[in-house]
């Protein structure tokens, strides 16, 4: 077993790497392999695994790329991340990946469809619409041909007919994946100390580059290293992160915030690997409809689902009190539409409940942060010392 | 700017419709109609009516508040309530105009709704703005109308389906419910047959630009000839009333050989005929569309009168189909399509109406028209060897008009259309 350095250095390598390395040399060691690229949020990606591909998650280029041709494409008051992943595409850093698929976040991201489209870029171009409307016979059934739509593109490519089998084998092994996520943020609840947050990102988002086989084992090794008491704990107030759930703040921002006394033990950094809240039913002979299912009804919170019939501030809140967390960080990406037009529903939610709070803006090219790390002090340190006290609203 | 406008009957027909629409408004408790906020793009105007409910556009009392210079103080007051300065500026408009006692562009109180028919169409700030209103009106039923986007181009046979199926078994019991009223099939079909009448007229009413000079602008006269069509009278007589009469007063234009009527009178000379990509700025309206017809410069075809519907291909509503036309409606409308399908209607209108450019006027806040639209913009220009020009302004936030810079801008792509045009006559 390697040990635990070993283990995150490498998730850092991987996460990281704009070339996608791991997935080209996935790709090159067998022929017919596919690759599909994807955006954030969430996708279900067990179909790509199960049709013989591999998924590959694509969440911008943050503080490790230069932008030039994106910026030719996009208006100064667009967020960053359509820029940066253009970027890698016309620097042709992805042109190993055979299809891109865009699901349904924002307009911004919906019509970067349309310019890949335009652009040529990849053998298939999907706009995955997400159902808003969660009736497992309306929204469920028209979510299931949305799949079929993205298993016919693989199938073009590498002629890979999927089996029920092959579908409940790869849901398999994401509910190993998302329960083992699940397992590192249970202990960080407790233990914050015995990983950092910037490790936590690293291993989970290593997660969407590299096969899902090869990340299981390592997430089990990781969880066998944060079962032992290492680290030493630290007065830091504990604070869920919210709202930086499509482009990515910069690794050193997300190390920031832990700095500047605040142990992160919830977020919505890589919200797609952690969407579906539980298992996946993989023993059904309609594995499609599970996923659909799953979608409907065992989604996590998210800016980009309709939510009147269950709120989302309620539901943030629940894991404000799940955890034991001392207040909520809303960080959005600027120009983030989904995220900013939330704050108002979750802070005057939050005002009535007496949920401590505060908000900032990145950009995932942003690099310096001392004036977000001194509000995060100050919003630290005005906890530690005056939790007691009502908040005057 | 001074000068009064000059106004013709159909302009006094449209005061007289809106005016009225308002007044029901006012009155909707007296008239027993329930309210049903929505918006413009997908806009089920026609199912609406089979309801008997009077409807509210959130977006069009944002920008009627923006010509009457209200928006600024609006959108403050929203700020004030965690209102990020980067979001819609349509939401914010709506937002503080709701927390400012929800009095209407007319002076006259709204009414609140009894039904938010959150027709989610070609953009996603209107799904963030519903569910921030659902919190603001918690007695109001929210429905849900999921318009698939064209993604790859088409309307497939799965997406009308989910569409029908969401009218079948959501939206049609759920404003039974609400209205009291019981569906009527024939009753739609009825409407749905006008709606098609009307939709016939306003395609000839914009085809009329193909004649020089143009007897109207397109863009900035067009936003008003979509008044009647999108703002719930599409499928009503007043309707056709209204185009028609439209349509007989730009014959006599085309006749006699004139130019379309601006707040300043009749623009004299045509020296360059455009076509324009995005909405206008609302704010400055008049300014805006003086900095055009002051340098001769007509729009004759835009996007943006396209954002309630496309009927440039020959869709119309069918009432031998009425939940799948209102389906396909929905799905026509400009911004659920995607980019390449967007390239191509303005490539076809710069070619049918022989434009000299092509504008992007690219708004700040409105996500869903300008992301993508410098892609569009290269592609146009590349491949029909057109001038493009570039501005940029906001829908109903006065902070981001900056009226030297645009005027700047368009002057210097004026004088380039015109050295082009003195360079293709030295060579013809």
């Amino acid at each position: 077993m390697k040990n635990l350095s070993e283990l995150i250095s490498e998730c850092k390598q991987y996460a990281f790497d704009l070339d996608f390395s791991r997935a080209k040399n996935w790709k090159e060691e067998k022929e017919g392999r596919v690759l599909v690229g994807y955006m954030p949020i969430y996708f279900p990606r067990e179909i790509i695994h199960a049709a013989g591909a591999m998924p590959v998650g694509i969440f911008g280029g943050g503080d490790n790329k230069q932008i030039i041709k994106g910026d030719a494409y996009y208006q100064s008051y667009i967020c960053h991340i359509p820029r940066s992943i253009l970027e890698i595409a016309l620097d042709k850093q992805m042109d190993h990946i055979d299809g891109f698929i865009f699901p349904s976040i924002c307009d911004v991201i919906r019509n970067l469809s349309g310019i890949f489209k335009q652009q040529k870029i990849g053998k298939f171009v999907k706009y995955m619409d997400f159902p808003q409307n969660f009736l497992p016979a309306i929204g469920g059934v028209f979510y299931q041909q949305e799949m079929e739509h993205v298993l016919k593109y693989i199938k073009e490519i590498n002629g890979k007919e999927v089996t029920t089998e092959d579908l409940n084998h790869s849901i398999k092994l994401y509910n190993k994946n998302r329960e083992l996520i699940e397992l590192i943020y249970n202990i960080r609840q407790d233990f914050p100390w015995r990983l950092s947050i910037e490790e936590v990102y690293s291993i989970v988002r290593a997660g969407t580059v590299i096969p899902v086989e090869e990340h299981n084992a390592i997430l089990e090794q990781i969880c066998i290293h944060i079962k032992e008491e290492i680290g030493t704990p630290q007065d830091k107030i504990k604070v869920v992160i919210s709202g930086a759930f499509c482009e990515q703040p910069s690794l050193g921002l997300i190390r920031a915030v832990e700095e500047a006394g605040c142990y992160v033990i919830d977020d919505d950094y890589m919200l797609g690997s952690r969407m579906i809240l539980g298992d996946i039913d993989a023993t059904t002979n309609k594995p499609l409809e599970s996923i659909a299912l799953s979608y409907i009804n065992q989604s996590q919170y998210s800016s980009s689902i309709y939510d009147v019939h269950n709120p989302k501030e309620n539901r943030l809140a629940k894991i404000v009190k799940d955890r034991g967390a001392n207040g909520v960080i809303f960080a959005s990406a600027s120009f983030c539409d989904p995220s900013l037009l939330d704050a108002p529903i979750f802070q005057n939610a939050f005002d009535k409940m007496g949920i401590r709070y505060i908000a900032f803006q990145y950009s995932e090219n942003i690099n310096q942060y001392k004036v977000i790390k001194e509000q995060v002090g100050t919003f630290s340190d005005s906890i530690k010392l005056w939790e007691d006290e009502p908040i005057l609203t | 700017m001074s000068k009064k406008a000059q106004k013709e009957k159909s302009m006094i027909l449209q005061k007289e419709m809106i005016e009225g629409l308002f007044n029901d408004l006012a009155n909707s408790k007296e008239l027993g109609k329930k309210v049903c906020y929505t918006f413009i793009p997908g806009n089920l105007s026609e199912l609406i009516q089979t309801f008997d409910m009077l409807p509210v556009y959130p977006e069009i009392n944002a920008l009627q508040n923006a010509m009457r210079k209200k928006s600024r103080a609006y959108i403050r007051e929203a700020e004030k309530n965690a209102h990020s300065e980067d979001v819609c500026t349509y939401v914010k408009c709506d937002v503080g105009m709701m927390m400012k006692g929800n009095i209407g562009p007319t002076g006259q109180q709204l009414p609140e709704p009894d039904v938010l028919l959150l027709s989610y169409t070609g953009c996603f700030t209107f799904m963030k703005w519903f569910e921030t209103l659902k919190r603001e009106y918690p007695n109001a039923k929210v429905i849900m109308v999921h318009t698939p986007y064209q993604e790859n181009g088409e309307i497939t046979p799965e997406m009308l389906q989910y569409m029908t199926k969401q009218f079948k078994e959501e939206v049609i019991p759920q404003m039974e419910e609400v209205s009291g009223v019981k569906y009527d099939e024939d009753k739609l079909k009825r409407i749905l047959a006008l709606s098609a009448e009307a939709e016939d007229l306003i395609t000839k009413i914009f085809e009329t630009t193909k004649h020089k000079p143009s007897p109207i602008d397109a863009y900035f006269a067009g936003v008003y000839y979509i008044g009647p069509i999108n703002i719930g009278f599409r499928g009503t007589q007043k309707a056709i009333d209204y185009y028609k009469e439209l349509y007989k007063e730009i014959q006599i234009r085309i006749k006699n050989g004139q130019g379309p009527i601006t707040p300043e009178g009749e623009m004299k000379e045509e020296k360059y005929r455009l076509v324009v990509e995005g909405p206008p700025n609302w704010t400055s309206f008049r300014e805006f569309w003086k900095i055009f017809y002051d340098m001769g410069a007509v729009i004759v075809a835009s996007s943006y009168t396209k954002v309630g519907g496309v009927y440039d291909y020959g869709w119309r509503h069918d009432p031998e189909r009425p939940l799948e036309a209102l389906a396909e409606y929905c799905m026509n409308c400009y911004t659920n399509m995607n980019i390449p399908q967007r390239i191509e209607l303005l490539k076809k209108c710069i070619v049918d109406y022989d434009a000299d450019g092509y504008i992007t006027n690219s708004i700040k806040s409105c996500n869903s028209f300008s992301a993508g639209q410098l892609g569009m913009m290269r592609e146009i220009e590349d491949s029909l060897e057109i001038p493009v020009g570039f501005i940029e302004s906001d829908l109903v936030d006065p902070r981001y008009f900056s009226y030297s810079n645009i005027k700047n801008r368009l002057e210097s792509y004026f004088q380039m259309l015109e050295q082009r045009k003195k360079m293709e006559t030295e060579t013809v």
